[in-house]
C-alpha cells in the first residue's frame, strides 16, 4: 500500500458502504425485505459475499447483516502527520468495498436494473447476446452482468490445462480507441479472458470497442460486465466461484479461497485512465485475491510482494511508454501486466497474416461476412492425418494441389481436403485420431476462420477481412505445421501438409481417408476396459482441485469430455511425467462395480489419501470424484429407482429440486458423494455406464439438450440395451421438473427402471 | 561521546539542575565509583566462605581449586538464573492473577482478550468448545502454573518453536524440564563443590535461559495479553515533556501491569478526578517509566517519560506528585532522592521494599480499591508541589506491534501472514531483521548506543524490533514514528510505506522479547528463509545492557539460534575459554552465539556481516540497496503538486523526472 492509495481506498470504501446501506434501506422500504436477490444461473448466491462469509443471500433482507459486517471491517483514513499502519486496514476496507458493490448489484437485480442496458447510441450494435441465452428481442441490448456457472464450468478445462491462462479485469477507458483495441488483441492472442467494466468520465472501454466493431461475448473471451466500476465485482465473483467450484472450498472459507486465487488463478487488473476513490477501494479488494493492479496513469507504485506473487501496484504512465504509436504502447503495457502477474505464456508464432490465438476459436463467420466456405451444405471438406514413412515426409512442405480460392465468387464455396502426413519415432497409429482432432482447434485459432466438425464433415468458413489481409490456402498448412510441432513435438518429428482442391486427387484421398476412419471406428469399438492392461490417470485438474483424480479407461472417458483413453496415452508420450500416467489395472476385485486394486492404490496416493477406493462403473458405491469441469452430472432419484442425467448446458430445474449449478457443488471439488457423479457425456453410450447399478436403463430423466445432440448415439445404446424405445420413456425438463411430475410419466411409459431391483 | 552523559536533551537539561543544586544521580555515582575490576571480568568467586577468591593470574585457582573457567562460567550461570527467575516470577504472578480473576478472587480483573485466551488454551491443551470463558481461563492459569512446577519431561511451549529447533534442544539435552526447576538447577550446580566443568555450566545456562524465554516470559506475555488485551497500534508520546504543569502527575515505574492497569481504571473515575480538582489540580496525568510504562504505553497509549536512567531525573522535575513502583529496575536512590522533593514514592510489591519508603501492599483481590487509595495519596500530595522544571521534549511514536498484529498488518483480516516480510527479506528489500533490546547503563552515554545501532541498522535496510528501555530510548528520538522511514535504506523505506509502519517496531516490555521469538519462529516456518530460527538473516542486540535479565534474554536468544551482541566488555572475559565457548562452540551447537563487543561501530559491522552470511547460506541474492526504492507516494505527489489535483491528465510522470527527481 502507499499512504496515498490507502487514504483514497479507505475513503472510497467508507463511501460505497454508506451508499450500499442507503440503497438497501430504500429498496427494502419500497420492495420489501423478502424481495428475491439472485444472480442468474449460479448456485453460489452472491458469490463474493458467500465465499467470504458463507452467507446465503437470497432476498433483500439477507443483505442487512452483510452491510453490518462490512461496516465492522471499515477503518478510518490514515492520519496526515502521524499515521497508524494502514496495509491491513486498507485490505479489509477493500473487502468491505467488494461486499458493498456486490450488495448493490444484488439490489439492482432485485429492481430489474441488471444486467445494464447498453448506454451508447453509436452506429455499432452487437448482433448477438453477450449472455447465453438472451431472448430474441433482448439480443444485443444488455451488457453481460455476472458470468453464469455454466460458462464458468465450460471454461474450466481450459483454465486448468493452461490453454486459458487466466483473466484480465480491465476497468476504465483506454487512452485511445487504437490503444483499447490493441490491449484487447494482445490479451486475446494469449488466450486471456477479458472482463470489461468501469468508465472514465462516462466513457468506457466497452464503448471504445463497440466503436471499433470488436466482437464481444463469451465466444471471443471478451465479457463486458458493465460500464461502471461496481460491475467489476463480477470479476471477483468469477474468481471466488473458481475456488468454490474447482478448489472444493466451501462458502466462508475466505482465506483458503483467497490463497487459492493467489496461487492458482492467473489474473490481474488493468486500470485505464484516472483512478478515483472507488477504483482504489475496489483495487484494494482484489489485492486480497493476490491480483496485482497495473495502471496506465501516474499512481503510487507498490512493488514489495507477499500478498501477490509479484508486485502489487504498478504504474506505467501511457504517454511515457516507449513506442511509435498507441498500439505499440498498448502492447508494452499488456506485456508488463503479464510479467507482473508472473506467468510465462508460450505463444506459438504462426506465420499467417491474421491474429492467432484460442480466443479466436469461438469467433463466428456469418454468411454476410464470408469470403468463401469449404464443406457445409454446398461443398465437401475433409481432413485426414496419417503416419507416413520417415523418408516419405518432407518436414515443412506445404503443397496446394489444385486451384486456390481467388477464382471462387464472393461468398462462394469449394471442395477441399486437408491431408497431414506426420512421422516420428514415437508416433503410433493410435495417435492419429488424437492428432487429427486437433486440426479443429488449430484452424479455429486464426481470426476470421471458422471451423466446425471433423473428418469428412468438416466445414470451414473464411471471412472477407481475413481474405483481404492475404489469407490463402497455404496458410492452413502454415498453421498446422507450426502447431503440430509446438504442441506435439514430443511425438511428431516431421510434418507435411497437402491441401487438395483438384477434384480427382480430392476424390482419391477422400476414399483413403474414409477407409482410415472406418478402420479407426472399428479399432476404437474393439478397445474395451478388458482388452487393455493399463488405464490412465488424469490429474490435470489438480492445479485447481488438488485432491481429484480422473481414471480414464477405454470405456470411460474423462469427465470433461476432452480426454479419452487414447488422448491420455498420447499425452503421456508427449510428457512422460505429466498429468496422464499409466495405471496398471491390477487385480479386478469386482468386474460389475469396476473395482481394480491398481486403480485403488493409485487413487489413494494421488488424492493425498482423501479417496480410498473407486468403483469405475458405479454411482452408488465409491463413485469417481470430479473436479468441476464435468459435462454431465448423474444423480440418483430414489423415488424413481433410477438416475437423472443433467447436462452443463441445461439451466433448468431438475426433479431433484436442484439445478446443474447447485448439483455441481455436491459433485465437484474432489469429493466422493454416493449417488452423485460427474461424467463426460459420451460415457452415457458406454457399455460400462453404471453397470453395477443397472446400466443405461436406470436413466429416467435426461436434459433435452443431450437427447437432441446425441440422438443417434443414444438410439444405438437403446437398441443395444434391447429396448429401442427407451429414449421416449426417459423424461426431460419439458416433461417434468419435479418428482411428482416424473413418476406418473414413467408409469405411463412403462420405464424399465421401475421394475429393476432397488438401487440401494 | 564518552564525555557526554546522555543524548536525551531532557535528561541533559535536568542533569544541569542536579549539578546546580548538588543533587547526586546515577551518573555522578557511576563517575565516582569505578567498576570493580575483578568482578567486572568474572574473576571473583564468592560462592563459599573460604573465599572470596579472585583469580586474576593465568593458571591461578581458587581455594577449592576452581579454575578461572569454572568461576567465570559459574558467575555467568548465576546471572542467567537470576534473570530467568525475575522474568519467570513475573510470569507466575500473571498466571496467579488470571487464576484469581477466573475464580472470582480478583473481581476487578477480567479476560479482555478472549481470542488470545482460546489461542493459548490451544497451546496448553485446554479444551475450549462449549466452555465458559472463566472456566477456560481457570484451566489455562492452572496449566500455566504447572509449567513452573513441572519436574520432568519438557515445558509445553517448546512446541511453538520450529521442529528443527526442538530437535536440536532435545539432542543437546537442553530442553527445559520445568521453569523453576532449571533456576534451582543452576543455583545448585553453582554451589561449592558441584559442577566444575565450564562446558557443562554453560550448556546448563542455555537450558535455564530457555526456561525463561520459552517458559516464564512467554507465558507472562500471553497471560498479560489475555488479561489486558493484545496490543494493537496506537499513537503515543514519549519523554519528559509529557509531565503536566497543572495536573496531578502520577508516574508508574517497574515491570508489572497488574497494578498500573488498575490505576488506569481509577484515573477515569469521576470521583477521583473531582478529588484532584478539589486539590487545585486541573486533572490527573498518568505517565510511566521503564517497562510498566511499556505495558500501559502499548495497550492504552499512556505516555512514557523515560527509561531506566531517567527515573531519578523525573523526580528532579519537581512535578511528579507520586511515583508508584512495583518490581525490577527500581533504584534504591529514589528513596533518599524523593526526600529532597515533594514526590511521594510508594512501593507496592511484597518483593520490592525500599528502606524508608512508604509501602502499600498491593493485593489483587482488592485491586481497584487499593489503586484508588494510592491515587488519593498522590492527589493529596499535589498541593505540596514547589518549583517545577519540566523539559519541553516530547516525541510521538506508534506502539503496539504484537506478533498477532504484525500478521494482520501484513495482510489484513483475511490475508494476514508473514509472507510479505519473508518475501522482502528473500528479495533483499530487507537485508535482514534485528531485535534491539535491553537496558540503559550509566557506564556509557545514556541512549547513545541504542540510537546509533538502530540508525545504522535501518540505514542498511534491516528492520528493527525493540522492547524495553531500548524501545523507549529510540521513541524519544522519533525512530518509532512512521516518518522515520526517511532514515531507512531504500528497501526498508518501501516496506514501511507499503505497510504504513515505522522502520523500528515497538514490541513491548522486556518480558515481551518472547514476541520476537514467536515472530522468528513464524518467519522460519513461513517458508523461503530456511527451516529454523538460526537460518533467518537476523541478529539480536543489547547495546546498553546492565541487568541479569538481559543476560537471560541474550542467552535464550542464543539458544534459539540467534547471534546476539552485547555492546560492552564481556563480564566473563577473565576466561578466554568461556568467551570462546559462548561464541564458537555455541554457534556450532545451537546456531546462535553470544558476543560482547565494546566498540559500537564494530558491533554493527559484525551484525551486518552475520546477516549477509545467513543470506548467502540461504542462497539469497546479495544485498544491494540500489535495486529497490521505486515504489511509494513521492512521484505521485510531485505530479499532483505540479499539475493540481483537478487535472485528469496523469498519463505522464515525465515533468517530474525532467525536474531532476
Amino acid at each position: 500500500m502507499s499512504r496515498y492509495i490507502a487514504t483514497r481506498a479507505i475513503r472510497g470504501a467508507n463511501l460505497i458502504v454508506a451508499e450500499a446501506e442507503a440503497m438497501l434501506r430504500k429498496a427494502i422500504e419500497e420492495l420489501g425485505a423478502d424481495t428475491p436477490v439472485t444472480f442468474p444461473n449460479t448456485a453460489y448466491y452472491l458469490p463474493v459475499i458467500f465465499g467470504f462469509t458463507g452467507r446465503e443471500v437470497t432476498k433483500l433482507g439477507d443483505l442487512v447483516p452483510v452491510i453490518e459486517q462490512a461496516k465492522e471491517i471499515l477503518h478510518p483514513v490514515p492520519g496526515k502527520e502521524l499515521w497508524l499502519p494502514y496495509l491491513g486496514q486498507t485490505l479489509d476496507c477493500g473487502v468491505a468495498t467488494l461486499w458493498a458493490e456486490e450488495a448493490i448489484e444484488g439490489i439492482r437485480f432485485a429492481r430489474g436494473l441488471e444486467p445494464q442496458e447498453i448506454t451508447w447510441d453509436g452506429s455499432y450494435v452487437p448482433s448477438s447476446s453477450f449472455t447465453s441465452p438472451d431472448a430474441e428481442d433482448q439480443v444485443g441490448r444488455h451488457l453481460n452482468g455476472p458470468i453464469d456457472d455454466i460458462q464458468l464450468r465450460s471454461w474450466g478445462i481450459q483454465l486448468v490445462d493452461g490453454r486459458m491462462p487466466g483473466f484480465a479485469a480491465i476497468i476504465g477507458a483506454a487512452r485511445s480507441n487504437e490503444a483499447a483495441v490493441q490491449i484487447i488483441r494482445e490479451l486475446q492472442q494469449r488466450n486471456i479472458l477479458i472482463f470489461l467494466s468501469g468508465n472514465v468520465n462516462g466513457r468506457s472501454i466497452i464503448h471504445q470497442l463497440m466503436e471499433e466493431g470488436v466482437e464481444m461475448g463469451y465466444d471471443t473471451y471478451i465479457v463486458p460486465f458493465g460500464t461502471d466500476t461496481i460491475s467489476a465485482i463480477y470479476a471477483a465473483g468469477f474468481a471466488t466461484r473458481a475456488a468454490l467450484t474447482f478448489g472444493g472450498m466451501k462458502g466462508g472459507q475466505a482465506r483458503g479461497m483467497l490463497l487459492y486465487n493467489k496461487f492458482r488463478c492467473f489474473a490481474f487488473a488493468i486500470a485505464l485512465g484516472e483512478v478515483d476513490d472507488l477504483k482504489f477501494a475496489t483495487a484494494a479488494g482484489v489485492l486480497n485475491y493476490g491480483f496485482p493492479v497495473i495502471a496506465d496513469t501516474v499512481i503510487p507504485q507498490i512493488l514489495p510482494t507477499g500478498l501477490t506473487m509479484y508486485e502489487h501496484v504498478v504504474s506505467m504512465p501511457f504517454d511515457d511508454i516507449e513506442g511509435k504509436d498507441d498500439a505499440e504502447k498498448a502492447r508494452r503495457l499488456v506485456q508488463r501486466a503479464i510479467e507482473v502477474r508472473g506467468v510465462k505464456i508460450k505463444i506459438t508464432e504462426v506465420p499467417i497474416p491474421v491474429p492467432y490465438g484460442s480466443a479466436f476459436e469461438g469467433e463466428r463467420v456469418r454468411r454476410a461476412e464470408m469470403r468463401v466456405e469449404f464443406g457445409g451444405k454446398y461443398s465437401r471438406c475433409f481432413e485426414y492425418l496419417t503416419t507416413s514413412d520417415f523418408d516419405a515426409v518432407e518436414d515443412g512442405k506445404i503443397e496446394i494441389v489444385g486451384p486456390d480460392f481467388e477464382d471462387v465468387e464472393e461468398a462462394g464455396h469449394m471442395d477441399m481436403g486437408i491431408v497431414v502426413e506426420v512421422a516420428g519415432r514415437k508416433m503410433q497409429d493410435d495417435f492419429e485420431p488424437v492428432l487429427e482432432r486437433q486440426i479443429h482447434y488449430f484452424v479455429n485459432g486464426a481470426s476470421g476462420i471458422q471451423h466446425i466438425g471433423q473428418r469428412d464433415i468438416a466445414w470451414i468458413r473464411l471471412s472477407k477481412a481475413a481474405a483481404e489481409k492475404g489469407f490463402n490456402l497455404k496458410h492452413f498448412g502454415e498453421i498446422l505445421y507450426a502447431r503440430f510441432h509446438a504442441d506435439f513435438g514430443a511425438i511428431v518429428d516431421k510434418v507435411q501438409v497437402t491441401i487438395y482442391t483438384d477434384p480427382e486427387e480430392m476424390k482419391e484421398w477422400l476414399a483413403k481417408a474414409r477407409k482410415a476412419y472406418d478402420y479407426r471406428n472399428r479399432r476404437l469399438a474393439d478397445m474395451t476396459d478388458d482388452s487393455v492392461e493399463e488405464f490412465y490417470s488424469c490429474t490435470l485438474c489438480q492445479s485447481f482441485a488438488p485432491n481429484h483424480v480422473c481414471i480414464v479407461s477405454p470405456e470411460r472417458l474423462g469427465l470433461c469430455g476432452a480426454y479419452n483413453w487414447l488422448d491420455c496415452k498420447a499425452s503421456h508420450q508427449i510428457n512422460p511425467t505429466g498429468p496422464n500416467q499409466p495405471i496398471k489395472k491390477g487385480a479386478c476385485e469386482d468386474p460389475s462395480y469396476g473395482v481394480f486394486s491398481g486403480v485403488n492404490d493409485f487413487v489413494r496416493q494421488a488424492s493425498h489419501q482423501t479417496v480410498e477406493r473407486v468403483s469405475m462403473y458405479s454411482i452408488m458405491l465409491d463413485p469417481m470424484t470430479a473436479c468441476g469441469c464435468f459435462e454431465c452430472i448423474a444423480m440418483i432419484i430414489p423415488e424413481a429407482n433410477g438416475v437423472m442425467v443433467v447436462s452443463r448446458e441445461d439451466p433448468s430445474m431438475t426433479p431433484t429440486g436442484m439445478t446443474f449449478s447447485t448439483l455441481a457443488g455436491m459433485a465437484g471439488g474432489g469429493l466422493q458423494t454416493p449417488g452423485v457423479m460427474g461424467h463426460g457425456k459420451y460415457y452415457l453410450t458406454s457399455k460400462k455406464f453404471m453397470t453395477s447399478d443397472g446400466g443405461f436403463k436406470r436413466v429416467v430423466w435426461m436434459s433435452s439438450f443431450l437427447k437432441e445432440t446425441m440422438a443417434e448415439e443414444l438410439k444405438a445404446v437403446a437398441e443395444r440395451e434391447g429396448d429401442p424405445d427407451l429414449l421416449d420413456k426417459i423424461a426431460d425438463e419439458r416433461v417434468s421438473t419435479t418428482v411428482e411430475e416424473l413418476l406418473p410419466f414413467l408409469e405411463e411409459k412403462g420405464h424399465p427402471a421401475l421394475t429393476l431391483p432397488p438401487m440401494f | 561521546m564518552t564525555e557526554q552523559r546522555s543524548i536525551d536533551p531532557a535528561v541533559c537539561d535536568l542533569l544541569e539542575i542536579c549539578e546546580e543544586d548538588g543533587i547526586s544521580t546515577v551518573f555522578d555515582r557511576a563517575d565516582a565509583m569505578k567498576a570493580c575490576p575483578i568482578g567486572a571480568k568474572g574473576a571473583c568467586c564468592r560462592n563459599c566462605s573460604m573465599g572470596p577468591c579472585r583469580l586474576t593470574k593465568e593458571g591461578q585457582v581458587g581455594i577449592c581449586g576452581a579454575t578461572i573457567d569454572t568461576i567465570a562460567a559459574r558467575n555467568f550461570a548465576r546471572m542467567t538464573a537470576a534473570g530467568a527467575a525475575a522474568h519467570s516470577d513475573h510470569g507466575r504472578g500473571m498466571a496467579l492473577t488470571l487464576l484469581a480473576a477466573a475464580t472470582g478472587d480478583a473481581p476487578d480483573y477480567h479476560v479482555r482478550d478472549v481470542r488470545k485466551l482460546h489461542e493459548v488454551a490451544g497451546f496448553l491443551g485446554v479444551e475450549t468448545d462449549g466452555r465458559e470463558t472463566a472456566d477456560i481461563a481457570k484451566e489455562v492459569a492452572e496449566k500455566a502454573l504447572i509449567e513452573f512446577g513441572r519436574q520432568t519431561g519438557e515445558i509445553v511451549y517448546l512446541q511453538r518453536a520450529p521442529r528443527k529447533r526442538q530437535q536440536i534442544w532435545r539432542e543437546l539435552g537442553i530442553a527445559p524440564r520445568g521453569i523453576d526447576r532449571e533456576v534451582v538447577d543452576i543455583m545448585h550446580r553453582t554451589h561449592v563443590g558441584n559442577d566444575q566443568s565450564y562446558e557443562s555450566l554453560l550448556m546448563a545456562s542455555l537450558r535455564t535461559a530457555l526456561a525463561d524465554g520459552w517458559g516464564g516470559s512467554m507465558l507472562s506475555t500471553d497471560i498479560t495479553d489475555i488479561l489486558f488485551g493484545s496490543p494493537v497500534p496506537l499513537v503515543a508520546k514519549a519523554n519528559m515533556g509529557n509531565l503536566s504543569e497543572d495536573q496531578v502527575n502520577i508516574v508508574i515505574h517497574g515491570h508489572e501491569p497488574t497494578l498500573s492497569e488498575m490505576i488506569l481504571v481509577a484515573v477515569n473515575d469521576p470521583e477521583i478526578i473531582e478529588y484532584a480538582k478539589s486539590k487545585g489540580a486541573k486533572g490527573i496525568n498518568l505517565t510511566g517509566i521503564c517497562c510498566t510504562a511499556n505495558e500501559t504505553l502499548m495497550r492504552q497509549g499512556v505516555a512514557t517519560i523515560g527509561n531506566f536512567l531517567s527515573q531519578e531525573l523525573a523526580i528532579v522535575t519537581g512535578a511528579v506528585d507520586m511515583m508508584v513502583v512495583d518490581i525490577q529496575c527500581i533504584m534504591q536512590a529514589l528513596g533518599p532522592l524523593t526526600e529532597k522533593f515533594h514526590t511521594l514514592l510508594i512501593t507496592t510489591s511484597p518483593k520490592a521494599h525500599i528502606d524508608g519508603v512508604t509501602h502499600v501492599n498491593f493485593e489483587e483481590h482488592d485491586a481497584l480499591e487499593i489503586a484508588k487509595r494510592i491515587f488519593k495519596m498522590g492527589i493529596d500530595n499535589f498541593p505540596n508541589r514547589r518549583e517545577v522544571h519540566i523539559p519541553k521534549d516530547v516525541n510521538q511514536l506508534v506502539v503496539g506491534f504484537s506478533h498477532e498484529y504484525i500478521n494482520y498488518a501484513l495482510g489484513g483480516f483475511y490475508r494476514g501472514s508473514l509472507r510479505p516480510l519473508n518475501d522482502a527479506v528473500m528479495q533483499g528489500r530487507l537485508r535482514g531483521v534485528a531485535g534491539v533490546v535491553g537496558c540503559n547503563n550509566a557506564r556509557s552515554c545514556h541512549d547513545y548506543a541504542h540510537d546509533y545501532v538502530v540508525r545504522e541498522l535501518i540505514k542498511n535496510d534491516v528492520l528493527v524490533v525493540m522492547t524495553g528501555c531500548g524501545a523507549i530510548a529510540c521513541a524519544k528520538y522519533g525512530l518509532l514514528s512512521p516518518e522515520a522511514a526517511k532514515y531507512a535504506g531504500p528497501g526498508l523505506r518501501e516496506i514501511c510505506e507499503t505497510v504504513g509502519i515505522p522502520p523500528v517496531l515497538h514490541l513491548g516490555s522486556c518480558v515481551d522479547n518472547t514476541r520476537i521469538l514467536t515472530v522468528l519462529s513464524q518467519m522460519a516456518t513461513e517458508g523461503g528463509l530456511g527451516e529454523d530460527i538460526s537460518d533467518v538473516p537476523g541478529v539480536g542486540f543489547a547495546p546498553e545492557w546492565m541487568s541479569e535479565k538481559a543476560i537471560s534474554i541474550g542467552t535464550y536468544f542464543v539458544a534459539s539460534g540467534v547471534y546476539t551482541i552485547f555492546v560492552s566488555e564481556s563480564p566473563v572475559r577473565n576466561s578466554p575459554a568461556v568467551v570462546r565457548f559462548q561464541s564458537e562452540v555455541w554457534e556450532k551447537r545451537v546456531g546462535g552465539k553470544l558476543e560482547f563487543i565494546a566498540d559500537v561501530k564494530e558491533s554493527v559491522q559484525k551484525a551486518l556481516e552475520h546477516i549477509d552470511k545467513k543470506r548467502a547460506a540461504l542462497g539469497l541474492p546479495e544485498y544491494d540497496p540500489k535495486r529497490y526504492g521505486q515504489s511509494g507516494d513521492a512521484v505521485m505527489l510531485k505530479v499532483l503538486e505540479e499539475r493540481g489535483e483537478e487535472v485528469f491528465n496523469l498519463y505522464s510522470a515525465k515533468v517530474v523526472q525532467s525536474a531532476g527527481s
